[in-house]
C-alpha cells in the first residue's frame, strides 16, 4: 500500500461514514462527561435524528471536548469540522434531545449554550487533540477518513528509519511524561543499539494526581497513539511494543483494545504493515494501582509480571530494558505528537513554542478554577493566560494563591510568578516542573502546609520500600509535617525537616523518592510564613 | 520435553473457568501473572490463599512470588469484600475540594473508614489515588460508576439507595 492507495481509502471511509450529511451532532463520550450522564444524551438525540433528524444530519459519540465542568458537552458542526467553528451546547440533559436535533439547521438553543468563541477554545492550538471531540474514538473508518495512519504510511514506504530518527529530532519534541529527554536523541540511543529483539513501551500509567491528560488521549484518539508507537518502532527496529496503562482508568483501556483490534484487522498492525516487511505488534499490559511503576525501570518490572520496583540507572532501559533487551519507553503525549510531526515535518514543529521547549502541551486545569478541564496550548503560555483567561480565573470571588505543578514531584507557584513562560525550563527555575500536566489551582482557603503534608502522604504510601532514604524518609518527614499542621512543631523540627529533604533528595534510588521532598521544598520557599507561624512558641 | 502438570481447578465453581482462560490466553506465561490476578479478582472479588496457590500452580512461580505481588498492588483486595463498593478519589483536585469531608461522612453515618467493610458486608470504603475526573471534583466510584461533583449528603442518599436495592 502507497499514499494515494491510503488516500483513496480515506475517501472512501468518509464517504461511507459521513452519509452525505451537512451536520454532525457530536456527543463528549469521554469519562468525564459519560459520569456527567452524556450515555443518556446519546441514546435520546440517536432517537430523536430517527425521527426527525433524517438525512440532514448524523448523531456520533466523540472524545473529550475539553471543558469537563461543563459536560455533558453536544457540538454541532460540519463533518470533522473543528470545536471553534461549531455550535457548542453545555449541562445537556436527555430531555434536550429534541430542541437540539430541531436546531441543527435552525437558531441555536439559547439556554444551552456554550460559546465556542470563549478564550477557553478560540485561544488554544491544538495538535495532540486535533481529533478529540471530533472523531468517534471506536472507528477506525473514522480515524483514516481525516488523514489518520498517512504518517505511518508515508515513514514505511517513503522514509528510511534514520530518516524518521532525523525528523523527530529536527521537531525539538521533548519527552511529554514530565522529564523532558529530547525524545529524538532518545530514539537514536536505541537505533543505534545492536540489531536483535527490541522493545517500544507506551508509558500510560498516569500517576500524578490532577492529572488526566493520558487518560483523555487515550478515551478520544487511540489509534494516534498506536500510529506513533509504530513508527517509533520501525525507527528504532522493534517488532514488540506494550501499552501500560493503569487500571484505573476502564473506559481508556476498552477503546484501545477496540482500536487494537481493529488496526490488526485492516493489516495496519500485526505481520507486514501496509503490505511492507515491516512487523509490530502491540500488546496491553494493566497497572494495579501502584504510582512508583509510572518510573520506567519500575514499569518494566511491572510488564514482566513483578512486584514494580525500581531499579538503579544505568543501565537505562534504551541499553537494557524490558527482559534485558533495548528498550524505548516513551509517554502517551509524546507519541500523539508523532503522527503530526512526520505529517507537517519537523521544521513545522520547532516552529511553535520556546526556544529550548518545541510544540504545545496539554495541561489538565483542575482545583478551584472556574474551567475544569483539559487544554492544550503553545509552550510558552503564561500561566496568567492559562489561569485567567483559558481558565476563567477563581470562582466565588476568591483569590488565586498558588498553582501547583507537576503532582507529587512538583510544586507550587505563587501569584507573584504568573507572567512567565510555561516550558520545561522556567518552570524548573521556580522550583517546580512541567511533570506531565496537571494544574491543580488552589485559592486563598487553602493552607499550604496541609498541602504538602498531603503530598508526602502520597508519597510515603507509595514509596516502593526499596531503598531506605524514601521508605523511611517519607514516614518522617510526613510526621514532621503533621505536627507542624496541628501546631505541635518546633523550630528544630523545621530544620530537621529541611535537612530530610536534602537527604532524600540527593540519596534516593528513583525519581518517586528524589522528588518527594519538592512540594515541601518549593512551599517553603513560597510559603514559609505558613509554616512559621504554626510553629510552638512561634 | 515433558509436560509440566498443571493443577486441577479448585473446585466446581465456573468462575475458575474463566481464570483459567485468561491464563491459558497468555501462554501461561509467568509475566502475565498481573493479568491472571486481575481476572481472579474480577472473578471473585478478591484473591484468597487458594487462588493464590492456584495461579502460582499454573504459572509455576513460587507462592512467595504470588503473594508479593498481589501485596505489592494496591488495587488487589485480599480480603472478601462488600456488596457495594464506594471508592473515594483523594487526589489532588479532590482533596482541595472536599474528599476529607466525604470520607469523614461516610464514617459518620456507616461507621467505616477507607480500607474496611460494614460488618453486614453491604458495603466497603476505599479510597483511590485519582481516578482522573479531576474536572468533577471531589468525585467518587460507587460500583464501578464515576459520580462526580459530590457532597456528603449526597453521596450518603445515594450509598444508601445503593444498599437498599
Amino acid at each position: 500500500m502507497n499514499l494515494d492507495d491510503l488516500e483513496d481509502l480515506a475517501r472512501n471511509y468518509a464517504e461511507e461514514k459521513s452519509g452525505g450529511v451537512e451536520r454532525e451532532v457530536r456527543v463528549c463520550m469521554a469519562a468525564s462527561c459519560q459520569s456527567s450522564g452524556s450515555e443518556p444524551v446519546l441514546d435520546a438525540l440517536r432517537e430523536q435524528c430517527k425521527t426527525s433528524g433524517g438525512d440532514r444530519c448524523q448523531v456520533k459519540g466523540v472524545g473529550c471536548m475539553g471543558l469537563c465542568s461543563a459536560g455533558p458537552l453536544v457540538a454541532i458542526a460540519a463533518p470533522n469540522e473543528g470545536l471553534t467553528a461549531a455550535t457548542i451546547y453545555r449541562d445537556v440533559t436527555a430531555d434536550d434531545a429534541a430542541d437540539i436535533m430541531a436546531s441543527v439547521d435552525a437558531a441555536p438553543v439559547e439556554r444551552l449554550m456554550c460559546p465556542s468563541d470563549q478564550p477557553f477554545f478560540a485561544r488554544q492550538q491544538k495538535i495532540v487533540l486535533e481529533n478529540a471531540g471530533i472523531v468517534d474514538p471506536n472507528s477506525f473508518k473514522g480515524y483514516v477518513a481525516i488523514g489518520g495512519y498517512s504518517a505511518m504510511v508515508r515513514a514505511l514506504t517513503e522514509m528510511t528509519p534514520a530518516e524518521v530518527i532525523a525528523e523527530v529530532t529536527t521537531s525539538g519534541l521533548r519527552g511529554r511524561g514530565g522529564g523532558g529527554y529530547p525524545t529524538g536523541l532518545k530514539w537514536s540511543t536505541v537505533a543505534k543499539m545492536p540489531a536483535g529483539q527490541k522493545y517500544v513501551i507506551c508509558n500510560a500509567d498516569e500517576g500524578d494526581p490532577g492529572a488526566f491528560m493520558d487518560r483523555a488521549i487515550l478515551e478520544s484518539d487511540p489509534h494516534r497513539v498506536l500510529e506513533g508507537m509504530a513508527m517509533a518502532a520501525y525507527a528504532i527496529g522493534a517488532n514488540k511494543g506494550y501499552v501500560y496503562v493503569r487500571a484505573e482508568y476502564p473506559l481508556a483501556v476498552e477503546r484501545l483494545k477496540t482500536a487494537i483490534r481493529k488496526a490488526k484487522r485492516a493489516g495496519f498492525l500485526g505481520n507486514h504493515i501496509a503490505e511492507t516487511q515491516f512487523n509490530f505488534d502491540i500488546e496491553i499490559r494493566l497497572g494495579a494501582g501502584a504510582f512508583v511503576c509510572g518510573e520506567e525501570t519500575a514499569l518494566m518490572a511491572s510488564v514482566e509480571g513483578g512486584r514494580g520496583q525500581p531499579r538503579p540507572r544505568p543501565p537505562y532501559p534504551a541499553q537494557s530494558g524490558l527482559w534485558g533487551c533495548p528498550t524505548l519507553i516513551n509517554n502517551v503525549e509524546t507519541f500523539a505528537n508523532i503522527a503530526p510531526i512526520i505529517r507537517e515535518g519537523g521544521d513545522w514543529f520547532a516552529s511553535i513554542g520556546t526556544e529550548r521547549s518545541k510544540g504545545t502541551k496539554v495541561f489538565a486545569l483542575a482545583g478551584t478554577i472556574e474551567n475544569t478541564g483539559l487544554i492544550e496550548v503553545p509552550m510558552g503560555t503564561t500561566l496568567r493566560d492559562i489561569i485567567e483567561v483559558i481558565g476563567g480565573g477563581i470562582p466565588g470571588g476568591k483569590k488565586f494563591k498558588a498553582v501547583q505543578t507537576g503532582g507529587p514531584s512538583g510544586g507550587c507557584v505563587p501569584a507573584e510568578h504568573l507572567d512567565i513562560a510555561v516550558d520545561y525550563d522556567s518552570l524548573k527555575t521556580l522550583g517546580t516542573m512541567m511533570g506531565s500536566g496537571g494544574m491543580i489551582i488552589m485559592d486563598e482557603t487553602s493552607n499550604m502546609v496541609d498541602v504538602a503534608r498531603f503530598f508526602m502522604e502520597f508519597c510515603m504510601d507509595e514509596s516502593c520500600g526499596k531503598c531506605v532514604p524514601c521508605r523511611t524518609g517519607t514516614q518522617q518527614m510526613h510526621d514532621i509535617l503533621d505536627r507542624i499542621a496541628k501546631a505541635k512543631a518546633t523550630h528544630a523540627d523545621l530544620a530537621l525537616l529541611e535537612e530530610l529533604c536534602e537527604v532524600v533528595q540527593a540519596t534516593s534510588l528513583c525519581g518517586l523518592g528524589q522528588t518527594a521532598p519538592n512540594p515541601v521544598m518549593s512551599t517553603l520557599r513560597y510559603f514559609r510564613s505558613e509554616y512559621e507561624e504554626k510553629l510552638a512558641g512561634a | 520435553m515433558q509436560q509440566r502438570q498443571r493443577p486441577e481447578l479448585p473446585s466446581n465453581d465456573k468462575r475458575w473457568k474463566l481464570v483459567n482462560a485468561t491464563m491459558r490466553r497468555t501462554g501461561y506465561a509467568e509475566h502475565a501473572l498481573i493479568e491472571a490476578l486481575h481476572s481472579v479478582q474480577d472473578a471473585f472479588g478478591y484473591l484468597d490463599e487458594d487462588a493464590m496457590t492456584f495461579v502460582a500452580g499454573s504459572l509455576d512461580l513460587p507462592l512467595s512470588k504470588v503473594y508479593g505481588v498481589a501485596t505489592f498492588y494496591h488495587l488487589f483486595m485480599l480480603k472478601p469484600q462488600g456488596r457495594h463498593a464506594c471508592v473515594v478519589c483523594t487526589g489532588t483536585a479532590c482533596y482541595i475540594k472536599g474528599a476529607g469531608a466525604l470520607i469523614e461522612g461516610i464514617e459518620q453515618r456507616f461507621g467505616v473508614q477507607p480500607g474496611e467493610t460494614t460488618e453486614d458486608k453491604a458495603l466497603s470504603v476505599m479510597t483511590a489515588r485519582c481516578v482522573g475526573a479531576c474536572g468533577l471534583a471531589p468525585a467518587v466510584v460507587m460500583d464501578g460508576n464515576v459520580i462526580g461533583k459530590q457532597a456528603t449528603d449526597k453521596l450518603i442518599d445515594r450509598i444508601e439507595q445503593e444498599i437498599a436495592e
